[in-house]
């Protein structure tokens, strides 16, 4: 069991359940409590299902639970089955797609981007935070603590140049005032993304060099969708794509995976 | 015993259906000072957008400069009909219901509804004009003249170049529009540039002008506000250079929402004193303003999101079929049968309308409006309710009780109303008929007193 202060994962979920409170009590988030549970209480039990059936050593709960809120956070949908499948393909991704004892995918970005190609009927809201400059501080330090804390700052400051460079750089080409990429930039999903998804210390490559590299790709892929396809959630269309080549870049760049418990 | 099939029947709805009512029509169509009206019409990828305005000038001083993804041949751009983008104002406009209390003393409490909608905008337009032309790196891609407008279609490889074109063909550009028009340029959009054939607008006999409606295919789901905003900042008539705009997406899947914007729901469903039915423009208006105030003007407000085959209650009747093909559903059937049942209450199949109400400056609104379609088909409605106080004799102790839960539901709605508008309590509730405090011998009485007094006399 290891202790409150060591594990990041706790830290994280309290930051997630701030954020719901922020979102569904001040920010009308297209969700409400009844759909929270609908989801964790769906990634928790397909967690504890696969366990048993897989015969593993002990159920974990805390990954399941981060999953649950991440997609709370993320993932709109009317109907309550969609979220149920959501949260069900999210867990069952942590389990069938694995690679060298990590995942392939972000859990939570499988299961809506699945979700999204599938049934058509979710979405995510991106435009939920709005954007506003002390949010984005606030999600900025908090964020930034969890992944100096889980030893993957590298991804996220490098994601966060990357996009930005290409955000400002559009803005200089195109003329535009420095305005508009600074309201990009305060956009709050964009934000989380990069805190809490792009970092997920499972899926990114184990070499810094190797996360570097992802964190470009994903940058350019993200600002691709936006900007020359004009279609929405770039940012998760892009990790979804580029995770697939995770397995290459840690084949590559060879280095220790991260362990939770260190 | 027909008359009472038909009372009954009344009766039965009016139970089922909690606010269904009738419509009080007392919309103003000025509430709003510059805002424009634009639907907009998606399904997959095929747009078609139709920009109403009220442009209230010298027809010859009218023109407007928008940019749009793709080069229009003639048989994408319409000139479209006024009527139903007011209807579709109307239709999702938000409303009053009104209930009425019955007596207290009354054994059966029953009730009647009303509704009444509000606030329909005022269109803005960009006065500009047309004149001579020299070599300016700009491509007049077509040019055509379509009901009363002249209409070129341009793509340039500059913005000095576009703005001097513009500027030479008399277009009044606004200082600052031309680092907008090079931000467009470079990302490939052309121009859609109109003004008014005197010629042909006098043949035609219209004293306003029409709709415009353009039709095209592109990812792009979007609306280009900046250049708009350039404008407002220049316009000495308004200080702030904020400007509203109304957007009534008509979609097939669901409601539609902006994604680099916050879209949120304006407040709805409340309590307010009876007096605002008189007033329900001004409301509208001071409410509206009130939570542009609280979100700092940072947000995108819905103001209705509802099937377009019913409305409960209505503030207009839905648009027919075929003023939503007018309006460039175009995935509605158009078959003459269709057509012949169709009477105008007769619902449209398939058709989702969202009301986006946004008021919008350049400081707050930096970039262009980009939009999704989600697939969440909850109904939402600007919807307000009065409650009439029973006002006829009263002669129970129930009445007691009634007076003072009444004073109790006043005060609230003063509040409410208050908080809703920003408007000052003191003045507000000097406007309320607040109960009377003179008691009817009987609510002081003690309950025995009148216990068996019926059986006596």
């Amino acid at each position: 069991m290891p202790q409150l202060s060591t594990d990041p994962r706790f830290y994280q979920m309290a930051i997630q359940l701030l954020l719901l409170i922020y979102g569904i009590g001040w920010l009308q988030f297209d969700i409400g409590w009844f759909e929270v549970a609908i989801l964790t209480g769906s990634t928790l039990l397909t967690q504890y299902i696969l366990t048993k059936a897989l015969i593993l050593p002990f159920f974990e709960p805390k990954s399941a639970l981060i999953s649950g809120l991440s997609l709370s956070l993320l993932i709109r949908a009317e109907e309550s089955w969609l979220l149920i499948f959501a949260a069900v393909l999210t867990i069952v991704s942590k389990f069938a797609f694995r690679w060298q004892g990590k995942h392939l995918f972000n859990p939570s970005n499988f299961g809506i981007i699945i979700m999204m190609l599938c049934s058509g009927k979710v979405w995510v809201s991106t435009g939920q935070w709005g954007n506003i400059a002390l949010f984005g501080f606030t999600l900025a330090c908090c964020g930034g603590w969890i992944v100096y804390k889980v030893l993957r700052s590298d991804i996220v400051i490098a994601f966060l140049i990357f996009y930005g460079v290409i955000l400002v750089g559009r803005a200089l080409w195109l003329g535009d005032p420095l305005t508009i990429p600074l309201h990009q930039i305060q956009n709050g999903t964009f934000l989380l993304f990069s805190f809490f998804m792009i970092s997920d210390p499972k899926m990114t490559p184990n070499s810094r060099i190797g996360r570097i590299i992802l964190a470009f790709l994903v940058a350019i892929g993200a600002g691709f969708v936006q900007f020359v396809l004009f279609r929405t959630n770039g940012l998760l269309w892009s990790l979804a794509f580029f995770s697939l080549w995770i397995p290459l870049l840690d084949k590559w760049f060879p280095a220790q995976p991260y362990d939770w418990r260190t | 015993m027909r008359f009472f099939i038909l009372l009954s029947l009344l009766i039965f709805n009016q139970t089922a259906i909690a606010f269904c009512g009738f419509y009080v029509a007392k919309g103003d169509a000025k509430l709003f000072n510059k805002a424009s009206q634009v639907v907009l019409v998606r399904q997959e990828d095929k747009t078609v957008l139709t920009m109403a305005n009220d442009f209230k000038g010298e027809m010859k001083e009218f023109a407007v400069v928008i940019p749009v993804p793709v080069v229009l041949k003639k048989t994408q751009i319409h000139i479209g009909d006024k009527k139903s983008i007011d209807h579709l104002d109307a239709y999702t406009a938000p409303r009053l219901v009104e209930y009425f209390d019955e007596n207290p003393c009354a054994e059966h409490k029953k009730y009647k509804g009303l509704a009444a909608p509000a606030a329909a905008p005022k269109m803005e337009a960009m006065p500009e004009r047309s004149g001579a032309k020299k070599d300016y790196k700009v491509k007049i891609e077509a040019s055509y003249t379509i009901g009363e407008y002249d209409i070129l279609i341009l793509s340039a490889e500059e913005s000095d170049g576009l703005t001097n074109w513009l500027k030479d063909n008399d277009y009044k550009i606004p200082d600052g529009a031309e680092e907008v028009l090079g931000s467009y340029i470079k990302q490939n959009m052309k121009f859609f540039v109109a003004k008014v054939n005197l010629t042909e607008q006098s043949k035609l006999g219209f004293n306003y002008l029409r709709p415009i409606q353009v039709a095209y295919e592109s990812p792009k789901f979007m609306l280009p506000i900046r250049l708009g905003t350039v404008n407002s900042e220049k316009n000495p008539t308004n200080s702030e250079g904020t400007q509203d705009l109304f957007v009534y997406a008509l979609t097939s899947k669901g409601r539609v929402e902006t994604t680099n914007y916050r879209t949120i729901k304006l407040p709805s469903n409340m309590d307010i004193p009876v007096y605002i039915k008189n007033e329900f423009g001004d409301f509208y208006k001071a409410l509206f303003d009130t939570q542009v105030k609280k979100e700092n003007m940072k947000a995108v407000f819905l103001e209705y999101a509802w099937d377009m085959n019913w409305c409960d209650p209505c503030a207009a009747d839905p648009l027919s079929p075929q003023e939503l093909r007018k309006l460039g559903v175009f995935w509605l059937n158009d078959n003459k049968e269709m057509a012949k049942i169709n009477m105008p209450q007769n619902p449209a199949q398939n058709v989702f309308v969202s009301r986006l109400h946004v008021r919008y400056n350049a400081e707050n609104f930096p970039e262009d409006l980009v939009f999704q379609e989600t697939s969440d088909r909850n109904n939402f409605q600007g919807r307000y309710v009065l409650r009439h106080a029973w006002k006829g004799e009263m002669k129970c102790a129930a009445a007691k009780d009634y007076r003072k839960r009444l004073n109790e539901r006043l005060e609230k709605e003063v509040q409410t109303l208050t908080s809703l508008t920003g408007w000052d309590i003191n003045e507000v509730r000097k406007k309320i008929e607040f109960p009377s405090q003179v008691v009817d011998e009987h609510e002081n009485s003690n309950w025995w007193e009148n216990l068996w007094k019926d059986k006596e006399e």
